[in-house]
């Protein structure tokens, strides 16, 4: 089988095993096609954490199937050996704060991440000043994450995550800190980036004022997703 | 790639800076210490070179003058003069112990030298100032630690001494400086008694009927005579002859005088090995607290630091750090730490304390290496517990709960 973007079949995952085990997925099935960003909404404690975890390859699943761009990289076990690399190079992550590094200026948090793959230090930084471009905060290349906005940080933090050019970014709250103005603006860069870079994005959310900008969501709910369309027709 | 820990500690340099200032004081202190310890064992040493001997000839199964008391009579120099291997012999005494002057007191080292030309063991070799004693009597050279400026007048017991030379680098091995005066007054200063007991003295061997007989009538004026001199001295230092070797000398000497000889490096051994080893361990076990208390201090810099970038590490495990470049960056800020402060260190111990210290520091470019590597080692060694800290954490905790 093959899908550009991200295609998750039947993934599952337990936590424990025996009388305390807790099946925190049991029945993940989404895809998100390269240039969209689908919603992922659901209440506390259903599962929407252990998906990301799971999708960024900090956890094991238990079962299913994950395939990125056209490369099963989960059947039943990983099939990739370097998790780390894959990570670096074919997963963009975006956070609920920027969690951006203090003692590296705004160029150097995001260069760091090609620099980290074996780019010059000369390239990584034309790459992301590039980005900073696009995301309208080429003038504070040089200035310490300390002393930006929350909104520019997190749209630094966009950047760190789209800088690797990777096929899918995966977003954790991206606006919860924000207010609605400037979510719907994090969510409106969102559009255009996955549009530019061909990415998919899935962007876990229980933030009301975004929810109407996704043209379609997938709702979890105990471990198990089901699709809805939604009301967004993006940012055309 | 950028060097991150590099950044961090641009970035928060304040911290750095002044955990480097007070380890390197104690880095300072740590130098200062094995330069003092250096510093006794170059005094040993200098004591021992300038009294130009080959030979310290002394009472027998003593480990005299310096460690032990010893005492000999003050005509054996002559028989061991008479040698032919021996080119020069001279008594000599010690005497440590305080010198009154106008303003307070200084402990010094009395030594009773030989009359004779300057070159006769145990002379000091050069003065930086003023002359050699020539009169047999109330003439001292003094060390300038001693803090005496030629024309002073210093009170040795009961006898006034005029400073007439100045000399440097002449101290006993406690660092207390040396204060030369003919042999004679030296003698006299270390038997000398007080008035009172000198009287007593003198009526007991006057009612002693052994003594004082009618018959013999200038028997009690002669013991009294013989009993208000000394006839000892610490030791005899003897040159030999170029040609000989001293070891020959030493061994003849043993034999037909049945007296104690030690050779230069035998003497060296007894200071160096006995005398200062006391203070040699003090001072090690100061070196060993003062790495252990760096250390500690060290380890808990780094881990507080470290344990503030848990977030930082998690986020920068997620996106595909390497654990070698986390451990490289928490490894080279703490040893960074050790430089700050081996630099603070080496620049207080030069500056600030070897200056200040009334011992002699003597601070060699070896034991700065090896305080260098210790620093570096000890810094290596300190940020293993954040390391470990660092390595367990997971990159999940970067994806919130
Ligand atoms: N490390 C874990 N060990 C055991 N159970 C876990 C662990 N992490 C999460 N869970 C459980 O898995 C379920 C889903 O949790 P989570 O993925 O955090 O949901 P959400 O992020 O939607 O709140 C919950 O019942 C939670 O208690
Ligand atoms: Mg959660």
């Amino acid at each position: 089988m093959a899908a550009k973007g991200i295609l998750i079949q039947g993934l599952k995952k337990r936590y424990g095993s025996g009388d305390t085990a807790v099946d925190a997925l049991k029945a993940v099935d989404m895809h998100v096609a390269p240039g969209e960003v689908v919603g992922l909404i659901g209440p506390s404690g259903s599962g929407k954490s252990t998906l990301l975890k799971c999708l960024g390859a900090v956890i094991e699943p238990t079962a299913g199937k994950i395939i990125l761009d056209n490369d099963i990289i989960y059947d039943d076990g990983w099939k990739v050996k370097d998790l780390r690399a894959l990570r670096r190079d074919r997963i963009g992550f975006v956070f609920q704060a920027p969690y951006l590094i203090p003692f590296l200026d705004v160029t150097d948090n995001v260069a760091l991440l090609p620099m980290l793959a074996g780019m010059s230090n000369l390239e990584a930084r034309k790459r992301a000043i590039e980005l900073f471009e696009a995301l309208d905060v080429k003038h504070r290349a040089k200035a310490m994450p300390s002393q930006l906005s929350g909104g520019e940080q997190q749209r630094v933090a966009i950047a760190r995550g789209l800088v690797n050019q990777p096929p899918v970014i995966l977003a954790d709250e991206p606006t919860a800190p924000l207010d609605s103005e400037r979510a719907l603006t994090v969510i409106r860069i969102l559009n255009d980036m996955a549009k530019r870079f061909e990415t998919a994005i899935i962007v876990v959310t229980h933030d009301e004022k975004i929810i109407p900008t996704f043209k379609r969501i997938y709702h979890i709910r105990d471990g198990a997703t089901y699709e809805e369309k939604g009301q967004g027709r993006g940012f055309e | 790639m950028i060097s991150l820990a590099g950044r961090d500690i641009l970035y928060s340099w304040g911290k750095f800076v002044f955990t480097g200032m007070g380890l390197g004081l104690l880095i300072g202190i740590t130098l200062s210490m094995a330069g003092i310890y250096r510093g006794m064992v170059e005094d040993a040493k200098a004591l021992l070179d300038n009294s130009g001997a080959d030979l310290w000839v002394v009472q027998k199964d003593t480990l005299g003058p310096y460690a032990e008391p010893s005492s000999l009579y003050d005509d054996i120099w002559r028989e061991i003069r008479s040698m032919p291997e021996v080119e020069q012999a001279a008594n000599i005494t010690y005497l440590t112990m305080q010198i009154g002057k106008q303003d307070g007191d200084v402990r010094a080292m009395v030594t009773g030298l030989t009359p004779g030309e300057p070159g006769t063991p145990g002379w000091p070799p050069y003065l930086i100032a003023g002359r050699q004693i020539t009169r047999s009597h109330y003439e001292a050279v003094a060390d300038i630690a001693s803090g005496f400026k030629l024309g002073d007048r210093i009170q040795i017991r009961r006898s006034r001494y005029t400073i007439v030379g100045l000399t440097r680098r002449m101290v006993s091995s406690n660092g207390d400086p040396m204060v030369f005066i003919p042999l004679k007054d030296a003698q006299e200063a270390q038997f000398l008694k007080d008035n009172d007991a000198i009287w007593k003295q003198r009526r007991r061997t006057a009612q002693n009927p052994a003594f004082n007989r009618p018959v013999v009538p200038d028997l009690l004026d002669a013991i009294i005579a013989s009993q208000s001199v000394n006839p000892y001295v610490n030791a005899v230092l003897v040159r030999v002859e170029t040609g000989h070797s001293p070891e020959e000398v030493a061994e003849s000497i043993r034999r037909w005088k049945r007296l104690t000889v030690y050779t230069r490096g035998q003497m060296e051994e007894i200071l160096v090995g006995k005398l200062i080893a006391t203070s040699a361990r003090q001072i090690f076990m100061f070196l060993v607290i003062l790495a252990i208390v760096s250390s500690a201090i060290v380890a808990f810099i780094i881990y507080t630091l470290t344990l503030g970038k848990i977030r930082e590490i998690a986020v920068l495990k997620l996106i595909g750090t390497k654990n070698r470049t986390i451990v490289g960056l928490i490894m080279q800020q703490s040893i960074a730490l050790g430089l700050i402060g081996f630099v603070v260190g080496k620049i207080s111990a030069t500056l600030l304390m070897a200056p200040l210290f009334p011992k002699y520091v003597l601070l060699q470019p070896l034991d700065s290496i090896i305080g260098f590597i210790a620093v570096v080692m000890i810094c290596a060694l300190s940020s293993i517990i954040a390391i470990r800290a660092a390595l367990r954490v997971d990159p999940a905790e970067a994806i919130g709960g």
